[in-house]
């Protein structure tokens, strides 16, 4: 089985995603690249990393949406198998229309990097498994444009639905209801603001952000 | 629309003396050539002869330093130095200036100079992996400064964010000199695979000189040039002659220059930026530092603009640009790669023997001359040196007047140059590349070395007040701070790089002080041995005659062997025993304390030990290797009461402290002292080992600072002084 991580020029947190999964979690990470037009077969699941895809010119991720490899990643999310877009990831995800609302500038206009305390709100998830709900996590943050916001009817839906998986403690960006990370309707995608695979290195301040990786190579397991 | 005047025309009306050359110096090129040069050729001249390009000014006061070093795999002349650091790998770094630009386009002035310096770092074949910088602006309390200051953050944080190049550290001061003339300098780390180290030569007569990258136009004519004249009230308009970034441009660019270094070595001859004064100093240097020749034809110059003539072109400062010698019959192979990057390669020219430097435009030879003349023969000068009258010889000493201990150091946390950075460093991606391991918790930021034990502390340090005061003493502390930050770290210092910040070198004081500056920095170098690898001079820091504090920025980088040598400046534990390494005089001439008070610094600085600076620093290198101390914390703005409250606020965690030293003495900054704390279990062993060096002061504990001073008692909230430091600056930039 493979993960396979998309790279768009301007990628920029792909290879911390391939560590990550590599020499952290122990299973095989494949760099795709944006002019692909299929995923490697055996792809267990898809990453979009951070980074400033196309310099993040235009909007973020407006541009990297068109790019040919997100068709197959459209086929790949339509077939239920799972899809997880970090940062830059999260916005080319919305995009794309694979995951609902967008992405504005944060609400102090700055870029903001710094240590980054959620809660997590749905532990249900293959996303999210090995948290316990409402348990605090550090995941850093490190972006400039990641102000969610979606209308008050896809709000209601991300609630009744439990897709909101991740919420800020002390909103640093003006996000709606304070929301980090949303998973899409059959709960398959997943886009969040945080970096889980900064957090997953004791050594560099943190290692919550391996209870994700975990939840999901497990449930990839399952599934086989 | 530039008009080309014809060699008469430069003679009579003097155009050269406009573009920064000399009587003396026009008449050496004449002499050079054997003829009036053109409009093109004065142009290259007055480039690669300016201070920037050519060092003419400081080349004298630069052979002091210390350059060689079993550690040193490539010293100053190339785009960045190199220092072995075992295992096949080494480290390469650079720093640059961009004062005058970030002065008059500070958002473009301060990112292009990070895009130069990352440039130069790739173009050795090392991946960077890590950014600092050194600012230094006017006071808080003027709308002009606060756009600076967020402009220059901002394009710091664009470029290098995008780049995906963490920017671990740096510093930030304040001061009323800097109001109309910033300090912008950064500096980029990278790490180089031994075997894939590169050069910027052009040799071999028929291989094609590549110019790859962003096309050209006409931003940043004169760059150079502009760098090496002082500012009067009119540099509003000289914004032209800053250039504009593209971080996205410059990261695809990178991605393929380093696929080329690294699996296509065999066609790679030589690869350099095109920096200062763009495409005629990159290429001239190839050339001359291969003993090559070289003819370019501008024709085949990717242009942005309609129109250029050929000085523009060759003194087009262009961002995202780099130059390559590529072996000739591999042209194709290259312009593959680079179109994979969505990047532009195209021939411009090849490799020559005769040593000239040609330049063809629209099939006419338009610039003919030698290509060492322009690259290797600037004249050089020795200025006349003068101490400035500002320099006090009377001994004496400024006390602080302190009325209210805690008054005082509630006042001093608020200190812009005092207070937490955090409103500036939270806009730098400072974890990208997940090997960032500690920013702010330590004197030196650490980043691991990826697959191996060990990791890089780094860190950039200037005290331009302590130079002002004695250039020549402030320049040994500027490097010997810079060492103990990386030693309180847990590191072994490997050498440095510095940009040269000062006023004109035309004006004898300011040359004194660059003179007794360098001679400083050189001394403290031979004693850490920490040779000088690289660097940049920026000279005629002054507007209206009024010269910049003597501002010379150190970048240090030194090596943690082992991961479990890391130390941090925070607390580690409630009941942990605080010691102070090193004796505390009365040192306030020069200090924070000192400006706070009289808004001014003055008198004579005090003394420094260099030999002294140095066993302090071996006995914490021991202290750590026997793993005695727990945290480790240099002592410098602000003294002991400043260093203790850092690493309470770092921690969360209070103290209490009793010391034989006056309130007043609390803030003082004698040099070569750290705070360190002790587990108790090792009480006997950390006192043996430190000997005298150690003084008693308390133990960690509680959410209080509590400080008793032998005539006054500091006690103040935790909470409170750390809501006072952590606001200040946030509050002071709106």
């Amino acid at each position: 089985m493979k993960y396979s991580i998309i790279r768009f020029p301007g990628s920029n947190c792909d290879w911390d995603m391939f560590y990550t999964l590599q020499d952290v979690m122990n299973v095989t990470p494949v760099f795709v690249d944006y002019r692909e037009e299929e995923l490697p077969e055996n792809t267990a699941a898809v990453f979009i990393p951070g980074g400033f895809s196309y310099g993040d010119y235009l909007r973020s991720g407006a541009i990297a949406r068109f790019s040919p490899i997100m068709e197959a990643v459209k086929r790949f999310a339509d077939s239920g198998r799972p899809v997880v877009g970090i940062c830059n990831g999260f916005q080319v995800l919305t995009e794309a229309g694979l995951l609902p609302g967008a992405l504005r500038r944060n609400d102090s206009l700055n870029f903001i990097c710094k240590p980054q305390k959620l809660t997590v709100e749905n532990s249900q998830t293959r996303f999210t498994s090995r948290f316990n709900l409402n348990q605090t996590v550090m995941f850093p943050i490190a972006h400039g444009e990641g102000n969610y916001y979606c209308d008050e009817d896809t709000l209601k839906k991300l609630e009744s639905n439990q897709q909101i998986l991740f919420r800020y403690q002390g909103n640093p960006n003006g996000s709606t209801d304070d929301i980090a990370g949303i998973t899409n309707e059959r709960g398959n995608v997943l886009g969040m603001m945080p970096h889980p695979e900064r957090a997953s290195d004791a050594l560099l301040g943190g290692a919550d952000g391996k209870l994700l990786f975990q939840s999901l190579i497990e449930s990839v397991a399952q599934n086989i | 629309m530039m008009t080309e005047l014809t060699p008469t025309e430069i003679r009579d009306q003097k155009l050269y003396l406009q573009w920064g050359l000399s009587e003396d110096e026009y008449q050496q090129i004449q002499n050079d050539l054997g003829r009036l040069p053109n409009f093109t050729e004065t142009g290259l001249f007055a480039a690669m002869w300016s201070e920037h390009c050519s060092y003419k000014n400081s080349k004298p006061l630069l052979k002091q330093f210390p350059t060689t070093g079993d550690q040193i795999l490539q010293g100053p002349g190339e785009g960045a130095g190199i220092v072995d650091i075992g295992d096949g790998q080494a480290v390469v770094f650079k720093a640059e200036s961009h004062n005058h630009p970030t002065a008059v386009e500070p958002y473009q002035g301060a990112a292009t100079g990070v895009g130069g310096i990352v440039r130069d770092i790739f173009s050795m074949g090392a991946r960077p992996i890590a950014l600092m910088d050194s600012l230094h602006f006017g006071e808080l309390n003027d709308a002009h400064t606060k756009y600076l200051v967020d402009q220059t953050i901002a394009g710091i944080g664009d470029y290098g964010n995008c780049m995906g190049i963490p920017t671990v550290g740096g510093e930030t001061t304040f001061d009323s000199i800097y109001q109309s003339n910033p300090v912008m300098n950064a500096m980029c780390v990278g790490l180089l695979d031994v075997n894939d180290q590169q050069k910027g030569a052009a040799a071999g007569v028929g291989n094609s000189i590549y110019y790859v990258g962003a096309k050209t136009g006409r931003d940043g004519i004169q760059g150079a040039i502009f760098a090496s004249t002082e500012f009067s009230d009119e540099h509003e308009t000289q914004r032209s002659a800053v250039q504009v970034g593209d971080p996205f441009a410059e990261k695809q660019l990178m991605e393929a220059c380093l696929e080329l270094i690294h699996e296509h070595s065999d066609i790679l001859v030589g690869i350099q930026d095109m920096g200062a004064a763009g495409l005629v100093s990159s290429s001239a240097e190839m050339g001359a530092k291969a003993g090559y020749g070289m003819e370019i034809n501008l024709d085949t110059v990717p242009k942005r603009e309609n129109g250029m003539i050929p000085y523009e072109l060759m003194l087009s400062e262009s961002q995202e640009r780099m130059l390559l010698c590529i072996k000739q019959g591999h042209e194709r192979e290259v312009e593959e790669l680079f179109r994979r990057y969505d990047s532009e390669a195209v021939q411009i020219g090849k490799v020559t023997a005769n040593k000239q430097y040609q330049l063809f435009f629209k099939n006419q030879l338009v610039a003919d001359v030698p290509i060492h003349a322009l690259v290797d023969e600037a004249p050089v000068y020795r200025q006349p040196s003068q101490k400035p009258a500002h320099i006090s010889n009377k001994a004496g000493q400024w006390y602080p007047q302190i009325d209210n201990l805690t008054n005082t150091f509630e006042q001093i946390l608020k200190q812009p140059t005092i207070a937490n950075k955090s409103a500036i460093y939270e806009r730098y991606d400072s974890q990208v590349q997940t090997n960032t391991i500690s920013t702010d918790r330590s004197d030196a930021a650490v980043v691991r070395i990826r697959g191996t034990k060990k990791a890089l502390a780094m860190t950039t340090d200037a005290n331009p007040r302590y130079l002002y005061l004695d250039p020549q003493i402030g320049g040994q502390i500027a490097v010997s701070e810079a060492a103990r930050n990386i030693v309180a770290t847990g590191g072994i210092p490997l050498a440095i790089t510095d940009c040269l910040n000062f006023g004109s070198p035309e004006d004898p004081e300011s040359y004194y002080e660059l003179e007794q500056a360098t001679k400083g920095m050189a001394e403290a170098c031979a004693t850490f041995d920490t040779p000088v690898i690289s660097g940049n001079v920026s000279l005629y820091n002054e507007s209206n005659q009024q010269p910049i504090y003597p501002t010379p920025m150190v970048g240090m980088v030194g090596l943690i062997e082992n991961l479990d040598w890391i130390t941090t400046l925070d607390f580690k534990k409630d009941g942990d025993l605080i010691y102070v390494l090193g004796k505390t005089g009365d040192d306030f001439n020069g200090s924070e304390i000192q400006k706070m008070q009289d808004t001014d610094i003055h008198g004579q600085l005090f003394d420094f030990d260099l030999e002294y600076e140095k066993k302090q620093q071996q006995l914490v290198t021991k202290l750590i290797h026997q793993r005695l101390i727990k945290s480790a914390h240099d002592l410098a703005e602000g003294g002991l009461a400043i260093g203790l409250a850092e690493s309470s606020f770092a921690s969360g965690r209070g103290f209490s402290v009793k010391t034989q030293l006056t309130g007043g003495q609390l803030f003082s900054e004698t040099q070569s002292r750290f705070i360190v704390t002790v587990d108790p279990e090792n009480q006997t062993q950390f006192e043996k080992m430190a000997g005298n060096a150690a003084t008693y002061l308390g133990v960690v504990g509680g959410q209080q600072l509590r400080i008793q001073a032998s005539d006054s008692l500091l006690q103040i909230d935790l909470k409170q002084a750390q809501a006072s430091w952590k606001g200040a600056l946030e509050w002071q930039l709106k």
